[in-house]
């Protein structure tokens, strides 16, 4: 955390509430991890801030429904994926996902234009050496919130409820009326185009 | 000689070493569903020969693991 608050909140940092209810307090220092969740996943500010608002209020006015068998953390993120599949599907409402076969073809090509006809690659995947280091540079976080907003949004919506909100294949079908074959697709091109993204704008670079 | 159409056909099958965008979308899909066994001998003869689709095996496991640490990141500043 990087606010100023007192010791007493940031000892219970991640801590099992083992009083009954929940404290503004207590809540608010989830903010910045619940905005990085809900922003990956809507990608615009308003929305993001306002799902992170209800699930901090709901929070603490349902604070006595907190039973303490989780953390914290855990039950907030809870809530605010609730929040956040309602607002998917508004989002799907206005844009669904796939028009039709376009679409879907579009997808396919974005995959083919990685490879040669014969099935190889255009460019070898680099040695990214340790990319591990990268997590502790504040400028490679940079990169990733870039990469990740280049990615189409349709694309997006998939690539983030599968990796942030960690639904399943089925859930993620069931969410937005796609087949499995087509999930797996998306995923594949929005995996692959994260990865030329991070490699054009920082492995290959370090 | 039946027997022999059968048994090529099928060594065939199961030696299918599928090419590096076949293996890209295999290395994909495991991080989603269960693969089938062909599927994971196919993989992983294709990966004995070729450096590129290694990088690419590791990258997506980075790549899924720095999803995670960005959601976390300031929530554990350095003691």
């Amino acid at each position: 955390m990087c606010n100023g608050g007192s010791n007493a909140m940031a000892d219970n940092n991640s801590s099992r509430a083992d009083a009954l209810g929940v404290s503004p307090g207590e809540v608010e220092q989830f903010r910045g991890y619940l905005m990085r969740y809900a922003l990956l996943q809507l990608r615009d500010q308003t929305s993001a801030e306002d799902v992170v608002q209800e699930t901090l209020l709901a929070a603490v006015e349902g604070g006595d429904r907190f039973s303490g068998k989780s953390t914290v953390k855990t039950w907030l993120t809870g809530i605010l994926k609730h929040k956040i599949i309602d607002q998917v599907r508004r989002q799907s409402r206005e844009q669904p996902l796939l028009q039709g076969e376009d679409d879907e073809r579009s997808e396919a090509d974005v995959i083919d234009g990685l490879f040669k006809a014969d099935g190889h690659w255009q460019n070898f995947p680099a040695n990214w050496g340790d990319p591990g280091n990268a997590l502790e540079n504040k400028r490679f976080w940079e990169t990733f919130e870039t990469c990740a907003r280049l990615m189409p949004v349709k694309t997006a919506r998939v690539f983030m409820m599968r990796e942030v909100m960690e639904l399943s294949t089925e859930e993620i079908c069931k969410e937005l009326d796609i087949t499995a074959t087509n999930c797996w697709v998306m995923l594949h091109r929005a995996r692959l185009s994260l990865r030329e993204c991070l490699e054009t704008k920082w492995f290959g670079r370090v | 000689m039946l027997g022999n159409k059968v048994v090529r056909k099928s060594v065939r099958l199961f030696m299918h070493i599928p090419t590096c965008r076949e293996t890209s979308a295999l290395l994909s899909q495991t991080q989603d569903r269960k693969l089938t066994l062909f599927e994971r001998v196919g993989l992983r003869l294709h990966l004995v020969v070729c450096t590129g689709c290694r990088q690419l095996e590791r990258q997506l496991a980075f790549m899924r693991s720095a999803v995670k640490r960005y959601l976390e990141r300031d929530d554990h500043p350095p003691r």
